[in-house]
């Protein structure tokens, strides 16, 4: 049952679309399908509010030129594309960079808070581009803009456009002859299956659940949507590339980010030269038995060296083994206050930091995935009725995102995706809207109760149930492998022995199928970075440390009976422009 | 540190509750109740883990909490008891069904219809900072689920609206304020205290009353 419990207002013989994710991607897909009178089915695990995109922090880019710096939207293309090592297909980043400034024109319009000054507003520096050119809510700013589309979106709920389904988790699609007719759902309250006609949009998220307690992101982002779409045929490409964030630090069940916007106020990285065994956390004091502060990304890349693309300073860091920090002892006292107060807050309350007075211990942690779902120019995947958009998608970031581009390509991946659904006419595959899937049966029986003890006696518990905790148990041994296999540096060995692993944890456990596919899509990021005889971007193989230019291709994952298959693809040449507006700078063309 | 985790559960909205204990114990000083939590088999609401999503709460030695923002080492007792929050239809163990809060937002029209106005970016920066995650209202002596009156939850992203709205909207968006805040808050302020975002909330009720209630727009307008 949809979220007021009634049925689907889309019974109607209506055109409809189901949207799986109510992030910034599916928002942005929702707002411009209602826009065009197209109504709306919106899946999502868990509530707007909950997503990951209210985890952004830093902000978006956008080639507004509003500091004065000459900034253009060929700039702004060049970077995404340099930064992406020449593996994102230049048409995309076209279209993407050119859309930028009039999609944070009309978030702003939306009531986005972002930074102004007498009011104008104002960009900061971010990694791996050489102007001001992210637009930002102190470091807060995907909860500005998922407030701000959640509310847009809110008016269409209200007046029937939009259907949430915001407690259900996707299943699998529905293929007819080859082609997605539909989507199988399932409410996580009342335990039921539903099935739902029309063509589908999938903006599902990162894939961190393969990485469980090792990404910055949510836990509910469980990779189980990917791993079901794998299993049914989907391509996925680039799965190789994963982007480890420089300045992450360990808390309990996760990562915590350190927002690049704390260097991109004027923080810098550095490592003491005689470095004790173990670095006491946060302790400032130079000189003493650790030595002098050695600024090494200043040392090798010159003034910009902390603000240097994010694989390059993760590789860095890596190759360095030795405890980074982050000084951030030089700020000015009004960034604190204005720009950055609750990063601060928040540093002190997980470490017990100050950072405006002591250094912050750092080190790399996984924070997005290039790699996802294959999708061409516009969003289509390799079945005809399923698109792709947002993290889940491959596109935009080639071999090393830039901060600032994935709420940017959230938002503008799920416009253009909708759009091009609307183009290609998949909507009128609807018409008989709510389904039960095979009678609404109980999908998920409930669990045994366990052995229960007496109240309070404080005995130790004993389980007897069957459920839980041996799924935890072989997706915690899924993890471990991988963390081996994709660590930032890789070689054939460490590949090779990860593969092994998990040839013998499929054998050994009694996996579900679930598992299974997740196993098999573990068995895809390392298979990709197996094949990758290269080293570019976020991946680097000791074993083949140069850029191979044979290798500027994109890496395509299938999956056929259970096996999977390695090939490697050609990217798109620019094609000419005939209206001239890229090399235009400060304009934007809406797509 | 050990402690014993006390846990209402029910299979289900309708099943008979029952208490189990869970122990557990680490070396980790950061360990939350939602780090234990996520060894059990508990069924349980998360997502961030880092007090920015809403997703935990739920009541912990009788105190609304959220479970990742609530240290182990902080709670002084050995048995730690966890129960679902109250105002909330329970769906099975300690997850419940907040869809209400949603329904009342839409039922208060909370969106803008025309272009934002700039200015008050800070008014709209720390309303906009609410999780949605229901522990005013849990507090709150006077909400209660399917009722007019819809909380602190909902004064705050209608605060973010009254901070940016154009001119044109006014008259609606006071009406809708009036109606579903305004009129049934008992000014208790136990909201103050318990939410875990720590919004300005008395600062944004007393901005949001002037503009809404009093008609004083130039107090709102006037900031930045
Ligand atoms: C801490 C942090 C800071 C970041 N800072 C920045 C930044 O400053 N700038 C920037 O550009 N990017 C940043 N990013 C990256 C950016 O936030 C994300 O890439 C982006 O928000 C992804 O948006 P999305 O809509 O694709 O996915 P998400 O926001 O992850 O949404 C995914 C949706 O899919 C749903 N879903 C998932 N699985 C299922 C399933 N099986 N069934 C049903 N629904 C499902 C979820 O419930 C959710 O609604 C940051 C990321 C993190 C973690
Ligand atoms: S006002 Fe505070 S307590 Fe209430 S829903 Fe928002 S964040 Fe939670
Ligand atoms: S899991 Fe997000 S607030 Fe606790």
């Amino acid at each position: 049952m949809p979220e007021d419990g009634g049925t689907d207002a889309m019974n109607q013989n209506t055109v409809a679309v189901n949207i799986v994710g109510a992030g910034l991607a599916g928002l942005s897909a929702a707002m411009t399908f209602v826009r065009e009178g197209v109504r709306v089915r919106l899946i999502s695990f868990q509530p707007s509010e909950r997503a990951q995109s209210n985890l952004a922090e830093g902000g978006i880019n956008a080639a507004l030129n509003v500091m004065g710096e000459q900034d253009t939207i060929r700039e702004h293309f060049l970077d995404t594309m340099k930064g992406g090592c020449e593996l994102a297909d230049p048409n995309m980043v076209r279209n993407l960079t050119q859309a930028a400034p009039g999609l944070v024109k009309e978030m702003d319009l939306l009531g986005v808070p972002f930074h102004r000054e007498q009011g104008r507003m104002i960009q900061r520096n971010f990694g791996g581009q050489k102007k001001k050119r992210t637009a930002y809510a102190k470091s807060s700013t995907g909860k500005m803009l998922m407030a701000a589309l959640i509310d847009a979106v809110r008016r269409y709920e209200a007046a029937g456009l939009v259907t949430r389904y915001p407690h259900h988790r996707f299943e699998r699609l529905v293929l007819d002859r080859g082609a997605v007719t539909g989507v199988v759902i399932c409410d996580r309250f009342r335990k039921e299956q539903i099935r739902l006609d029309g063509a589908v949009l999938m903006a599902c998220g990162g894939m961190n659940g393969l990485f469980a307690g090792e990404t910055t992101g949510t836990t509910a982002n469980t990779a189980d949507a990917q791993a079901e779409l794998l299993a049914q045929g989907i391509e996925f490409s680039n799965l190789e590339f994963l982007q480890y964030h420089p300045t992450t630090v360990s808390i309990t069940g996760k990562r915590l980010l350190i927002s690049e916007a704390a260097r991109g106020e004027g923080g810098r990285l550095f490592c003491y030269e005689k470095e004790p065994d173990m670095p006491e956390a946060g302790k400032t004091g130079a000189g003493g038995e650790r030595g002098r502060r050695i600024y090494f990304l200043e040392d090798k890349y010159g003034e910009r060296g902390n603000l240097m693309p994010r694989d390059v300073i993760s590789r860095e860091m890596v190759l360095l083994g030795k405890q980074v920090y982050l000084d951030l002892t030089g700020l000015s006292r009004e960034t604190w206050a204005v720009r950055l107060s609750d990063l601060r807050e928040e540093i002190f309350h997980y470490l017990g930091i100050d950072p405006a007075r002591e250094y912050v211990p750092v080190s790399p942690g996984i924070h997005y995935f290039m790699g996802g779902i294959l999708v061409d120019e516009q969003h289509r995947t390799n079945l005809s009725g399923l698109y792709a958009a947002g993290e889940c998608a491959c596109a935009y970031h080639g071999a090393n995102r830039l901060g600032g581009n994935s709420l940017l390509g959230a938002i503008f991946g799920g416009r253009k995706a909708a759009l091009s659904m609307m183009a290609d006419g998949r909507l009128a595959a609807d018409g008989s809207g709510e389904a039960a899937a095979e009678g609404r049966t109980r999908v998920q029986e409930l669990p045994e109760a366990g052995a229960v003890t007496g109240e309070g006696n404080g005995e130790e518990y004993h389980r007897t149930g069957a459920e839980g905790k041996e799924e935890n148990q072989i997706r915690g041994k899924i993890t471990q492998i991988l963390m081996e296999g994709m660590a930032p540096l890789r070689d054939q060995r460490t590949l090779e022995s990860a593969l092994k692993k998990l040839d013998a944890l499929a054998e050994a456990s009694e996996a579900s199928a679930c598992l299974k596919q997740t196993m098999l899509l573990a068995r895809a990021f390392l298979l990709s970075a197996l094949a990758r005889r290269e080293s570019r971007g976020a991946h680097t193989r000791l074993d083949y440390p140069e850029t191979d230019a044979d290798l500027q291709k994109n890496t395509v994952v299938s999956c056929a009976d259970g096996q999977i298959r390695i090939s490697f693809r050609q990217i798109p040449a620019l094609r000419p422009q005939t209206d001239g507006n890229s090399k235009s700078g400060g304009k934007g063309d809406r797509p | 540190m050990k402690k014993i985790l006390h846990i209402l559960r029910r299979e289900s909205a309708q099943a008979k509750p029952y208490w189990e204990d869970f122990s557990y114990e680490t070396a980790d000083e950061g360990a939350t109740v939602a780090t234990a939590l996520a060894s059990t088999p508990v069924v349980w609401e998360h997502s961030c883990l880092q007090r920015r999503c809403g997703a935990c709460a739920m009541v912990i030695n009788r105190i609304p909490a959220l479970a990742c923002n609530t240290r182990l080492s902080e709670i002084a007792s050995d048995v730690i008891r966890l129960e679902p929050l109250r105002k909330f239809p329970v769906i099975e163990d300690l997850l419940v069904d907040r869809s209400v809060m949603m329904q009342n937002l839409r039922r208060l029209s909370v969106w803008m219809e025309e272009e934002a106005r700039t200015g008050s970016e800070e008014m709209a920066f720390e309303a906009a900072r609410c999780l949605q995650c229901g522990l005013c209202l849990e507090v709150c002596p006077n909400f209660a689920a399917g009722g007019t009156f819809a909380g602190m939850a909902a004064m705050a992203p209608m605060s973010r609206l009254i901070a940016r709205l154009s001119e044109g909207e006014r008259k609606r968006i006071a009406r809708d304020y009036k109606k579903g805040v305004y009129s049934g808050c008992g000014k208790s302020l136990a909201c103050r205290d318990i939410c875990p975002a720590q919004l300005p909330i008395e600062d944004l009720l007393v901005k949001s009353n002037a503009a809404a209630v009093w008609n004083r727009w130039k107090g709102v307008m006037k900031q930045n």
